[in-house]
């Protein structure tokens, strides 16, 4: 299914959702909306082939966890389409990306704006950190590093079945300090796994601050060559480059896209805050105005009408 | 006592040939859990992963949503403690059909603390959707891998390797324990290899005048308690456990609980690892030291019903005697 809109103006309205409900929240993964919103908008507007979504617009509730007793238990899958053989599959590594991922999902006409009102509502499967049962979401990767695991199986096994479709996995950086990561690459190495491909945001943020500071990872790109992998970097705001680097060949290898992105792309009055980007969250109603009407100028977009107190 | 030689080896074999969704994975212990000829003879379904439990674990969950049944092959200690979190999110959460083949239980490996899986029962039994097994013979190790790969959904498995003595001539199966003796003086609850050493205990028991009410468990999760209830309420003195596991969380946990939530006030004596780790050494020597052994059972049993037996070690019959290194495997890993 492919996307009227262009994925540049999908990636604006990312941004412009996840800002308008992080202003009116007073907070959000407002930083992850900046570094992942053409990354996003690529996968889900033509980087992956999927088929149209199987689930309602306005996500149900909470319909409670797997279990042998709950046997209508489904996951957050089928907002990316059926798991039919040709089509690509998806995982959210980052778990924690999840308003971003939905804010894509509403962009691309899979979800309607109204989910994002459940966003982080006791009750709701719009949970805040991306939970199976949550929009587009079809593992839980809340405990990062497994993804790419979890990602190297399937594709396994999809090859094995002779399915067309792919596995991609979406990244983030600093899941390359977990060394699951790395015996996933090599894995996927050692087995040939080149039906899996990963996006990878690099923006060199992480919880505690700066990946520099908490821990330096060195050159990633050497570090997944050297383990056999095929990766290539791009700029994580220019769609054509990252066009162009999805389709790099990788026969025989999973392929990673590097994706350096800034955690501040298109909100720079976030610098203000720097290196405490991972969740942004007003220190007072004064910087949350002063954002308010800060941001909205560099997105070009009117500030959001905020209740008085 | 019949003796079988590597009955996983010819079970998992058996199986996973007529089922090709079946595969069977390795962590680098693949002649160590008894599949070395199965990767020999059968590579197209056999994956090796190499020393990374972690990524096994969630690329075990990969395959599972492809719809393959992947069969985990380590030692159980491999399989809980360094990738829980992978064992939770990636296979235990979402129900996926992973097995998972855990050799060398408790003091069955002379490889000391890091490879003795002691808590492994306790670990596993809480984790909501997963089942949990453990074979105590040739035929329940031979009979637990169709009926774990049964389960729709993840299965722990204890499972005996080498030589391995025949206690029973029905297959194990899932949700049945077993009644070996039904006396009316003390009730004895066993699991795995403990079965083997509490039979020996009840032979020279029986022989001295005390009547022994015997369940064996191979089902260790799901648990039916009402049955354990009934079988304890039935005896004059009250129960032992005996398990070769902590017995914090182990099957003396699980009676415990069982007659605590019954309202049925009987002794207890839980006979196991008695919040301790162990060392490496023999199985027996292991047995004997931490008191896992038929003669500790005598004296528990002793104990409870107030009554010297004059039972020595030397009535115990025909202790099976093993070297730690035997020719199946030098290094006897």
């Amino acid at each position: 299914m492919r996307n009227e809109r262009s994925t540049e103006d999908v990636a604006r309205g990312i941004r412009r959702r996840v800002f308008e409900h992080s202003i009116r929240n007073n907070g959000g993964y407002l930083s992850q909306a900046c570094s992942a919103a053409e990354q996003l908008a690529f996968l889900y507007t033509e980087g992956l082939t999927l088929g149209p979504s199987t689930r309602p617009l306005v996500p149900p509730p909470f319909a409670g966890v797997p279990s042998a007793a709950n046997p209508g238990y489904v996951t957050g899958a089928g907002y990316n389409g059926p798991a039919a053989p040709g089509y690509d599959r998806l995982f959210i590594a980052p778990a924690h990306y999840a308003l971003v991922a939905y804010a894509c999902l509403i962009e691309v006409g899979r979800m309607a704006p109204e989910g994002l009102e459940q966003f982080n509502r006791d009750g709701s499967s719009v949970e805040m950190i991306g939970a199976e049962h949550s929009p587009g979401m079809e593992v839980h990767n809340g405990t990062l590093g497994i993804g790419l695991s979890t990602a190297a199986g399937l594709a396994w096994g999809r090859k094995r079945r002779g399915e067309a479709g792919r596995v991609c996995v979406f990244m983030s950086d600093g899941e390359v300090q977990e060394g699951q990561t790395w015996e996933a690459v090599q894995a996927a190495c050692h087995h040939r796994i080149d039906n899996l491909w990963a996006i990878m945001d690099v923006n060199r943020q992480q919880c505690d601050g700066a990946m520099d500071d908490v821990m330096a990872v060195g050159d990633i790109a050497a570090k997944l060559r050297a383990f056999g992998a095929v990766a290539v970097e791009a700029d994580a705001h220019d769609v054509g480059a990252l066009r162009e680097a999805a389709a790099t060949p990788h026969e025989g290898r999973p392929l990673i896209v590097l994706a350096r992105s800034s955690p501040t792309k298109g909100m720079e009055s976030l610098m203000s805050r720097f290196p405490r980007l991972h969740y942004v969250r007003f220190s007072s109603e004064a910087e949350r105005a002063a954002m308010n009407e800060s941001i909205a100028a560099e997105l070009g977009i009117p500030p959001v009408p905020l209740e008085a107190h | 006592m019949e003796m079988v030689n590597r009955p996983y080896a010819a079970a998992f074999e058996a199986h996973a040939v007529r089922h090709p969704e079946v595969l069977c994975l390795s962590a680098d212990l693949t002649s160590s859990c008894e599949v070395d000829g199965f990767r020999d003879r059968h590579p197209g379904q056999f994956l090796s992963l190499g020393m990374a439990e972690q990524n096994m674990m969630s690329f075990a969950g990969g395959l599972g949503m492809a719809g393959f049944r992947p069969f985990l092959h380590s030692f159980g200690v491999f399989l809980y403690r360094r990738p829980h979190d992978q064992l939770i999110a990636s296979v235990a959460y979402p129900r996926r059909r992973v097995r998972l083949m855990g050799f060398l239980p408790g003091v069955t490996t002379p490889g000391g603390m890091t490879h003795q899986a002691i808590e492994d029962i306790a670990v596993m039994r809480t984790i909501p959707n997963m089942t949990v097994l453990e074979a105590g013979d040739a035929t329940e190790v031979e009979s637990i891998v169709a009926e774990a790969d049964a389960v729709d959904g993840p299965v722990y498995c204890r499972i005996l390797r080498g030589s391995v003595p025949r206690l029973f001539d029905t297959p194990l199966r899932l949700g049945r324990m077993r009644v070996l003796a039904e006396g009316t003086d003390v009730l004895v609850v066993t699991a795995g290899i403990a079965t083997e050493e509490a039979m020996r205990a009840r032979a020279a028991l029986d022989r001295a005048g005390v009547s022994v009410r015997h369940l064996h468990l191979s089902t260790l999760k799901p648990f039916d308690p009402a049955p354990i209830v009934d079988h304890a309420a039935s005896v004059r003195h009250g129960v032992v456990t005996l398990e070769n596991h902590l017995v914090a969380g182990g099957i003396g946990s699980m009676v415990a609980e069982a007659l605590a939530e019954a309202g049925l006030g009987k002794p207890l004596v839980r006979l196991g690892l008695q919040d301790t780790y162990a060392h490496g050494g023999s199985r027996p020597y292991l047995m004997r030291h931490y008191g896992l052994d038929a003669l500790a059972l005598v004296r528990a049993v002793e104990r409870l019903a107030g009554q010297d037996t004059g039972i020595a070690e030397a009535d115990l019959s025909a202790v099976r005697l093993e070297s730690v290194h035997s020719a199946a495997k030098a290094e006897a890993l």
